[in-house]
């Protein structure tokens, strides 16, 4: 067994480590976020001070609310996301449970059918895409991107899913069979539950790269009522681009809205990682 | 599997509706597009029709001089765009997820969160946010060298062609180390304690007991993160549009295959789009992409053993 001093002196390390990266990760953010609050003369001048009684300014955060109309934007972005994750979740977690416990004749080549949207990113697709969207009348809708990023996630959660659907117990599952469950039920009321962690990683790695897009927004809908937030700041920022208070006020209000976000549901997925790990 | 042993069962129908959903929506909405896609790179368009055109486009992407110079400049840039994730990127994630994993760790959860922050940020709030810290005319970069002594060592590094892709790669590590680091945490807690607490009563702990107990039994979710970072990085686009425009700036030293492509399939300048160019460019990097999952499914996942606690 160790000795206390040799654990004390280790756990001071791991604090110094992990305590620079987090000031290297949060740096950037930071400094977008005090400076947003500047004139523009305070924002030259001295860029790392926090701002004070005469620094302060809103005339960055007037120029982006007089300009863009970040509300609908954001408005958008949640419905797009929100909708996407869902479809992911629930239609990836059922193919995974079909085929990481069932045996039936082609369950590898569906596999292998499915994991395809792995290897090839769905952007290749775009011009086949907006044609279809064209002729179904989808253009500049949010449906049209709700389909895309449903189809965009689905190859992924169902490879993680199946990975970890297999680490289930079968005996558990049988219990269940014994006792009279159909097998929706089983997925719904043992499996599920079992594998809400997963659910959870696999939630955050659907959701941001569906809030981030900036490609599919400018190509199937880049129509001023349908604008993601991510394409209106870069509209607005490509436009304003010499008006660092406007630029850096922008970025702020991209910044606050998905950080709330995600330190509201952040302790869910800790909690959601860490109380299901199978121990 | 106790449904499979018995013989004459009827119709599982449930397998279909588990997996009608999803193959419905996949099939439709990225597998057909996709293909079609595939198709029009064999055709050219003559007087706005549709012409089959057999290899044509990829003998001018590979043969004629100037594609295949833009080709292989983007080949060789991606290449080194992943190379740097996979050493800085992947290494240093797995040490903060091995850091936040030890036992009666003060302010995890704090840590983890922030850590993650960059994450969730979109390529345009990181794109724009570091090439004004990087920026010499705001002089935050410059400023902090000096601070340690270091401002010699400044230079504008998006805008030199000898280190602006290095750079990128670096603020595209920085934004997504969170994935690693979350997976491999996972992995982590999933080891059980009976095993670290066998492992302690033989006297391995610490950092040994990480290289020779942990490490194996992680390899899978290593090998995940790997194959992720490889698909995302030759599928990149957004961050290098956005610190350096369509034209993959300072002198097409950041052109990566996307960026390439975007040019080639929409047009920029005065450079009129070309899909079916942009389709076989598609094509070639569909190619690509599946030598890298090959290589990884079949010659590594296969080797890699699970355990089943």
């Amino acid at each position: 067994m160790q000795s206390a001093r040799q654990s004390y002196g280790r756990s001071i390390a791991a604090h110094a480590i992990l305590a620079t990266y987090t000031v290297i990760a949060l740096f950037p953010v930071f400094v977008v976020i005090i400076n947003s609050f500047k004139t523009r003369k305070a924002i030259f001048r001295s860029p790392l001070s926090l701002p004070d009684a005469e620094s302060f300014s809103w005339i960055g955060y007037e120029t982006v609310l007089k300009q863009g109309d970040f509300f609908l934007y954001f408005q958008n972005s949640l419905t797009v996301t929100v909708v996407s994750l869902a479809l992911v979740l629930l239609f990836g977690a059922m193919a995974a449970f079909a085929l990481s416990e069932y045996r039936f004749k082609g369950n590898t080549m569906m596999g292998l059918y499915l994991a395809l949207g792995i290897m090839i990113p769905i952007r290749l697709g775009t011009v086949a895409i907006l044609q279809l969207m064209v002729a179904s009348g989808l253009v500049n809708t949010l449906t049209a991107l709700i389909l895309v990023y449903t189809a965009q996630g689905l190859p992924l959660s169902i490879f993680i899913l199946s990975e970890f659907m297999r680490q289930v117990s079968d005996d558990l599952k049988n219990a269940g069979r014994i006792d009279g469950l159909s097998e929706y039920r089983i997925f719904f009321r043992l499996v599920l539950p079992l594998v809400r962690p997963a659910m959870a990683t696999v939630a955050v790695f659907t959701m941001i790269p569906i809030w981030n897009d900036l490609w599919f927004p400018l190509i199937l809908a880049p129509a001023e009522e349908t604008k993601t937030i991510t394409l209106g700041s870069q509209v607005f920022i490509g436009q304003f681009v010499t008006n660092w208070n406007a630029v850096l006020s922008a970025l702020s209000l991209a910044i606050l809205p998905v950080l709330v976000l995600y330190l509201i549901f952040s302790r869910q997925l800790i909690r959601g990682i860490t109380a299901g790990a199978v121990k | 599997m106790a449904s499979d042993t018995l013989n004459k069962k009827p119709v599982r129908w449930h397998i279909a509706i588990f997996l009608a959903p999803a193959v419905l929506v996949y099939t439709a909405i990225m597998i057909l597009p996709l293909f079609s896609t595939l198709q029009l790179s064999l055709f050219t368009t003559v007087d706005q029709k549709l012409v089959f055109a057999g290899l044509d486009n990829f003998r001018t992407l590979f043969g004629d001089e100037r594609w295949a110079d833009s080709f292989w400049n983007a080949f060789g840039n991606n290449s080194w765009f992943f190379l740097v994730h996979m050493v800085v990127q992947n290494p240093i994630g797995v040490l903060l997820a091995a850091l936040l994993s030890s036992p009666r760790l003060r302010m995890n959860a704090f840590y983890r969160t922030s850590i993650f922050i960059p994450t969730i940020l979109s390529f345009v709030i990181v794109g724009f946010a570091w090439k004004l810290i990087l920026s010499p005319i705001w002089g935050i970069a410059p400023s902090m060298l000096d601070f340690i002594g270091l401002k010699s060592l400044f230079a504008p590094w998006l805008g030199r062609d000898e280190y602006a892709l290095t750079t990128l790669a670096l603020v595209s590590g920085w934004q997504f180390i969170g994935i690693p680091m979350m997976l491999i945490y996972a992995a982590l807690l999933s080891i059980p304690d009976e095993i670290l607490e066998a492992a302690e009563c033989d006297g391995i702990t610490g950092f040994s007991q990480f290289w020779k107990i942990k490490l194996p039994l992680i390899l899978p979710a290593i090998g995940i993160i790997s194959i992720l970072t490889f698909v995302g990085n030759f599928n990149a686009f957004d961050l290098i549009y956005t610190a350096q425009g369509a034209l993959a700036g300072p002198d097409y030293s950041t052109d990566i295959l996307g960026t390439f492509l975007y040019r080639t399939f929409f047009g920029f300048q005065l450079q009129l789009g070309d899909p079916n160019m942009g389709s076989a460019i598609a094509s070639a990097m569909f190619l690509i992409i599946l030598v890298g999952v090959s290589i990884y499914l079949f010659g590594i996942q296969t080797r890699l053993r699970r355990y089943q606690f």
